[in-house]
C-alpha cells in the first residue's frame, strides 16, 4: 500500500486557508461598502454609492438636487472613500510586516512597536513639530522626520545585531533598549515644549486616518505593491526561519543575509504607513497571532491572511472610532489599543511555559 | 571518491580552538560515529561539516569543496538534525517535516514533495501524528520528527547532533536501526554523533574519537573500544565485553587518576 500517511489532512487544511482567505476578503468588501457610508455629512446610503459611480464616471451618472447641494461627490471622493481605503492598505501592510518580524525573530512579541521603530518615527515627528528641524520642509517636514527616524531605528537594530551576532534576541533586545530610548527624548520634547506643540505631538502620537489623502495612499500603496510580492515569493525562507537560524541555515537558507532584507522589507512598509497616521497599535501584533491561531504557520497563507485580518480590524477599528462617540472621531490608535490590549493580555495568559 | 571528506577541519569561538586539525572520509553507506566527552568538539564538527559554520581547512561533499558552492546546493546534498531538536514553530509535524523540502522546491508543494514526506513520516512510525502540532510532541516524538525531515530532505548525506538522546531505549536501538539501513539500502553517509558508546558499536561502521576537539582514534569499533581507549577518553575504568562479535562497554568506576577520585 502507498503510504497517504498526514496528505489528506494536509490537503484539508490547505482548503481552510484558501476559505479563510476568500471569507476575508468578503467580509472586507462589505465592510468597506459599509464604511463609505458612515459619516457626519449625513448621506444615505444610495447617495454614498451613487457619489462613487459619478467620481468614477464623470457626466455619466445623473445627480439629484439634493446630492449636488451637499457636495456629495466632494466629500465621498474627497473624505472617505481614500481613508477606508487607507486604512485597508495600512492595517494590511502593518499587518503583514507584524507577522513578518514574528516569522524572522520568532517572538510573539515582536512588532514594530516592540522593536523601538514605532517610537522612533514618534521621536522623529515631534522633533519636527516641536523644534521644527528636520531634511524636508513644509507639509512633508514631519512625515519625513517619523519616516527617516522609522528606518534609522531599524538600520540601527540591525547594526547592532550585526556587531554582536545576528541573533533574533540581539535583535529583540536591542530593539527594546531603541524603544526606552526614542520614548525619552520625544518625553525631553514634550517636557520643553511650548503647550500647542505638545498637543500636536500627543495628536500626532495618537494615530489617525484623519490625515490620509489619495497621494498618501498613492505612496503606501506603491510601496506596499513593490514589498508584498517579494515576503511572499520568500514565504519559504520565512517558514525555515521559524524553525531557527540553524535549520534555516541546514534548509539552504541564506540566514543572514534573509533575515536583514525581511527586517528591512518590514521596517520599510511601518514606517511608509506610520509616518502618515501616526502610531497604530496592536494590529502588527494581533492581526497575525489571530491568523496564526486559524490556519497555522505556512508564511504562504499567514502573510495574505495576516494582512487581510489587519486590514478588516483596522477598517473596522475606524468604524467603530467614527461612531462610537458621536460629533467625535476617536483617533483609530485609541481604537485598536482598546481592541488590542485585551487580546495582549490573553496572549499572555495562553503563553505555555516551556 | 568518498562521498564525504574532511581535510584538516579546525574551528575556533573567538580565541577559543575547538577543532583541532580533524581529517576523515566517508563513503556511501557507512555510518560514522562521532564520540567522545561532553565539549569534545562533536557538535562543532558536525556543523562544520554542515557548513552551517566556516572552519578552516576544507569540506568536500561528492568531491566539491562546500566553499564553492551555494547554501541550497548544499542543502540539497547534506541534511542536518540539530540536538534536542529545537523546535520553536507551531507547525504541524507534516509541515515540519515538509520543511526538508525546502531546497527542491520552489513556491507550490508538488506531489512528490508530499509524497516524499509520507514516506519519510512512515519510515520514521510517526504517521499517525501528522497533523498534530510538532511544538506538542514529546521530546522523543519530536527527534522522531526532525530525523523525518532531514530524509524528506533528500540528500545524499546525512548529519545527526545526537539523534538518539530524547529517546527510550526501544526508540534509540529503531532510530539507529534505520538509519543504518538507510545508509546501506539508498547509499547514504552518516555521521551522528552519539554519546551511548554500545549504540555507536553496535551500529556504527567506524568511529571517530574526538577529545579535546583533536581525533584520538578512528576505526571499526572493534579495533578502537578498549579499556585503553575508554580510560583515555573518558578518564574511567571499563571492561569491555563481545557481544557476538560487538564490542560492549561496562563502565566500572572513575580512573584512579581523575580529579574527581581524588575529591571525594
Amino acid at each position: 500500500m502507498m503510504t497517504d500517511f498526514g496528505r489528506e489532512e494536509y490537503a484539508r487544511l490547505a482548503e481552510k486557508r484558501a476559505l479563510f482567505i476568500t471569507g476575508l476578503i468578503v467580509i472586507l468588501i462589505a465592510l468597506a461598502g459599509v464604511a463609505v457610508t458612515i459619516g457626519s455629512a449625513g448621506l444615505s446610503v444610495a447617495d454614498s454609492y451613487i457619489a462613487i459611480l459619478a467620481g468614477l464616471f464623470p457626466g455619466a451618472v445623473d445627480l439629484p438636487d439634493r446630492m449636488v447641494e451637499s457636495n456629495a461627490v466632494g466629500i465621498v471622493w474627497g473624505w472617505r472613500l481614500h481613508r477606508v481605503l487607507f486604512a485597508v492598505a495600512a492595517g494590511f501592510g502593518l499587518a503583514i510586516a507584524g507577522a513578518v518580524m514574528q516569522g524572522v525573530l520568532r517572538n510573539p512579541l515582536a512588532s514594530p512597536f516592540t522593536l523601538g521603530i514605532a517610537s522612533a518615527a514618534s521621536c522623529g515627528a515631534s522633533i519636527a513639530i516641536v523644534l521644527g528641524a528636520g531634511l524636508l520642509s513644509g507639509g512633508l517636514l514631519v512625515i519625513g522626520n517619523a519616516f527617516l527616524f522609522a528606518m534609522l531605528a531599524a538600520a540601527a537594530i540591525y547594526g547592532m545585531a550585526r556587531l554582536r551576532g545576528m541573533g533574533s534576541e540581539t535583535m529583540i533586545l536591542a530593539g527594546i533598549a531603541l524603544m526606552y530610548l526614542f520614548s525619552a527624548i520625544t518625553s525631553l520634547l514634550q517636557y520643553l515644549g511650548t503647550a500647542d506643540k505638545v498637543q500636536a505631538v500627543v495628536f500626532w502620537m495618537f494615530g489617525s486616518l484623519d490625515r490620509s489623502s489619495w497621494p498618501k495612499l498613492g505612496i503606501v500603496t506603491v510601496v506596499l505593491a513593490a514589498v508584498v510580492p517579494v515576503l511572499l515569493w520568500r514565504a519559504w525562507d520565512l517558514n525555515a526561519l521559524a524553525e531557527g537560524d540553524e535549520t534555516a541555515k541546514s534548509l539552504g537558507v541564506p540566514v543572514e543575509r534573509s533575515m536583514a532584507g525581511f527586517m528591512l522589507a518590514a521596517s520599510l512598509v511601518t514606517a511608509v504607513i506610520i509616518c502618515f497616521t501616526g502610531t497604530i497599535g496592536f494590529i502588527g501584533l494581533v492581526a497575525p497571532h489571530i491568523t496564526r491561531m486559524v490556519i497555522g504557520t505556512d508564511h504562504r497563507t499567514l502573510l495574505p491572511a495576516s494582512g487581510l485580518v489587519g486590514a478588516v480590524l483596522l477598517l473596522g477599528a475606524d468604524c467603530l472610532a467614527r461612531t462610537a462617540i458621536p460629533g467625535t472621531i476617536v483617533p483609530v490608535g485609541i481604537m485598536t489599543a482598546f481592541l488590542g490590549i485585551p487580546f495582549f493580555i490573553y496572549l499572555f495568559m495562553q503563553r505555555r511555559d516551556a | 571518491m568518498p562521498l564525504l571528506c574532511a581535510r584538516g577541519v579546525s574551528f575556533s569561538y573567538r580565541d577559543r580552538r575547538v577543532l583541532e586539525d580533524v581529517s576523515f572520509t566517508l563513503d556511501a553507506g557507512e555510518v560514522l560515529g562521532l564520540v567522545g566527552p561532553n565539549g569534545s568538539g562533536k557538535t562543532t564538527l558536525i556543523r562544520c561539516l554542515g557548513r552551517l559554520l566556516d572552519p578552516e581547512g576544507a569540506v568536500l561533499l561528492d568531491g566539491r569543496d562546500t566553499r564553492s558552492m551555494s547554501r541550497p546546493e548544499i542543502a540539497r546534498t547534506v541534511a542536518y538534525v540539530p540536538q534536542n531538536g529545537g523546535i520553536s514553530s507551531s507547525a504541524t509535524v507534516f509541515e515540519t517535516v515538509l520543511m526538508g523540502r525546502r531546497p527542491h522546491l520552489r513556491w507550490s508543494v508538488s506531489e512528490e514533495d508530499k509524497q516524499k514526506v509520507s514516506e519519510a513520516l512512515s519510515l520514521l512510525g510517526i504517521g499517525d501524528f501528522a497533523s498534530r502540532r510538532t511544538d506538542r510532541l514529546s521530546g522523543g516524538e519530536r527527534q522522531r520528527v526532525l530525523v523525518a525531515r532531514a530524509l524528506a530532505q533528500d540528500a545524499r548525506i546525512l548529519l545527526l547532533d545526537e539523534p538518539t538522546s530524547a529517546l527510550d531505549m526501544r526508540n534509540r536501538i529503531e532510530v539507529m536501526a534505520l538509519l543504518a539501513r538507510l545508509a546501506e539500502e539508498h547509499r547514504l553517509a552518516v555521521v551522528a554523533a552519539i554519546h551511548d558508546l554500545n549504540l555507536a558499536a553496535r551500529y556504527c561502521h567506524r568511529l571517530l574519537i574526538l577529545k579535546d576537539g583533536r581525533v584520538l582514534g578512528r576505526g571499526t569499533p572493534s579495533s578502537l573500544l578498549t579499556s585503553g581507549m575508554v580510560r583515555a577518553v573518558y578518564s574511567i575504568e571499563a571492561v569491555i565485553k563481545d557481544e557476538m562479535g560487538v564490542p560492549y562497554v561496562v563502565p566500572l568506576r572513575p580512573s584512579e587518576n581523575d580529579n574527581l577520585v581524588k575529591i571525594l
